[in-house]
């Protein structure tokens, strides 16, 4: 059951006014955009387009990468990573719809360096749910959301996209 | 030659997951595609500076070869480390008439060494099958070819090669060359290839190479290679195994490659984009003439680097089937 429907418009407005003051700072010349399979990507997609970002998009699969292989096996869906130039010496934009535990942001990482070593690695999420378990915060996030124990967020996209707040049970 | 039962009564656990990979021969179109596209997530991991993955990490893969292998060892145990797991080759001979008892000891041994899975290539058929009905529960046990029945994940790489190539199957005629009689990699392509919804299957091979009753597989059956390639989208060649001919089945080489060897004159009765393949080593002269095997339709490389993509899928979708299956099993599911 969806108990709440967030606009996500006006966040993602936010997190693009943001990520452009903090590239600016942070002089991340030529920064490349990588999104998190599935809506990581949507996210990214916005911002890449906002933002006028000039190297094509990477999308990042996590799958071969979870910490949880033994307890929860192999995600049937996974799809081969596509980066679209060398990650060496590269500022990457890490961009994922929500921000939970940080186990998939470490995995993440963890691919990124197989690919090479960074320059610098900036977080952008969507929503942060401040739950971490490991000590990993975004750079840049849309918005914080205190969510019951039997609540549960879900991004669906990509056109429209929309943030549902639905009941676990019912996901 | 060991006895069977329906393979997937011990290949796939309660939730239809691959736990074993012992043939392709009665699995879903679903699970052939699934290992295809894990596959091809394993292929665009050469373009990483680290070409591997922790899937595997803290798994012991034995890989138990009772029969002579170059190809398929080294390509397995690759695999194995790309996952990040820790690798045992074991090459051993047996006799034939030790080989029942030796192999169950075998298997003890390696198991009181915490494998987690074996990689299995006998030269009895069956004999994968039956050494994961022998194995306790958490083992995985992947068949890199046993006797004349199966050789699946050849069977695989080469369906990757194909889909890579002509993307949808259903339009294709195939036509598998050469000794059918005694390879386990035909059944395995033919199975995969049925399932997977190839419109023609052709075999083509001088009749003493060919078993019987083949029809009931679901192919056309070629005596003649002038017509059996007619049209053709896909020649996939076969390796003569003459050490498995134990009586004079060919009357020559020279006969056989005049008759049923690829050459570039034979080759013109394709499509015109028709792609070559063989599961090698290849025999020049013998199965295909350099060219052909050297030339712009052949794929024969590109079946040897697919081969670790597609048998990191299989050993990492056995360990998940495995590991979920536990999981269940602990959860009183």
């Amino acid at each position: 059951m969806v108990s709440g429907v967030i606009k996500v418009d006006n966040l993602l407005n936010k997190m693009t006014a943001d990520l452009a003051t903090l590239i600016k700072a942070r002089e991340l010349e030529n920064p490349m955009m990588i999104g998190i399979r599935t809506g990581g990507v949507w996210v990214a997609e916005h911002l890449h387009q906002q933002l006028e970002i000039q190297n094509p998009l990477g999308t990042l699969d996590i799958s071969f990468y979870r910490d949880d292989f033994s307890q929860a096996g192999l995600n049937p869906k996974v799809q081969p990573s596509v980066l679209p130039s060398a990650t060496e010496n590269r500022h990457i934009i890490l961009v994922d719809d929500v921000i939970m535990s940080g186990r998939t942001i470490r995995a993440a990482m963890n691919e990124l360096f197989d690919y090479g070593r960074p320059a610098s690695i900036t977080l952008v999420t969507l929503l942060d749910l401040n739950r971490r378990q490991l000590p990993i915060q975004a750079d840049v996030v849309g918005d914080i959301l205190q969510l019951a124990d039997d609540e549960q967020v879900k991004l669906t996209g990509p056109e429209p996209l929309a943030l549902e707040i639905r009941k676990k049970s019912n996901l | 030659m060991f006895a069977q039962q329906d393979p997937n009564l011990i290949q796939l656990n309660s939730a239809g997951q691959l736990k074993h990979f012992l043939t392709t021969e009665g699995l879903s179109r679903e699970l052939l595609t699934e290992i295809l596209d894990t596959a091809d997530s394993f292929v665009d991991m050469s373009a990483q500076q680290v070409k591997k993955v922790p899937l595997l990490r803290g798994k012991t893969v034995v890989n138990l070869f009772f029969e002579a292998s170059t190809r398929t060892a080294s390509t397995f145990e690759l695999a194995a480390k790309r996952l990040s797991a820790d690798v045992l080759n074991l090459n051993i001979k047996t006799s034939s008439t030790s080989k029942g008892e030796t192999l169950k000891d075998t298997l003890m041994t390696m198991e009181a060494m915490h494998s987690d899975m074996f990689v299995v290539r006998h030269s009895d058929s069956g004999a994968a099958h039956y050494i994961a009905s022998q194995v306790t529960p958490h083992v995985a046990v992947i068949n890199a070819g046993d006797g004349r029945h199966a050789h699946p994940t050849q069977a695989m790489l080469d369906m990757l090669t194909i889909r890579q190539h002509k993307g949808d199957f259903e339009p294709l005629k195939v036509a598998i060359v050469g000794d059918i009689l005694h390879s386990r990699v035909a059944r395995s392509q033919i199975h995969a290839l049925r399932t997977l919804g190839a419109a023609e299957i052709r075999v083509i091979a001088p009749t003493t190479l060919l078993p019987r009753h083949i029809e009931s597989l679901g192919v056309k059956v070629y005596t003649d290679m002038n017509q059996g390639l007619k049209d053709v989208d896909v020649v996939m060649m076969l390796r003569l195994q003459k050490e498995r001919m134990q009586s004079a089945l060919l009357p020559s080489e020279s006969e056989f490659y005049r008759l049923y060897g690829l050459t570039e004159e034979k080759l013109k009765l394709t499509h015109p984009d028709s792609i070559v393949m063989h599961p090698g080593p290849i025999n020049r002269g013998v199965e295909i003439e350099t060219s052909v095997a050297d030339g712009p339709k052949s794929l024969i490389l590109k079946q040897v680097t697919n081969g670790i993509a597609v048998r990191m899928a299989v050993m990492s979708m056995s360990m998940s089937g495995q590991m979920t299956e536990h999981q269940a099993q602990q959860g009183g599911v």
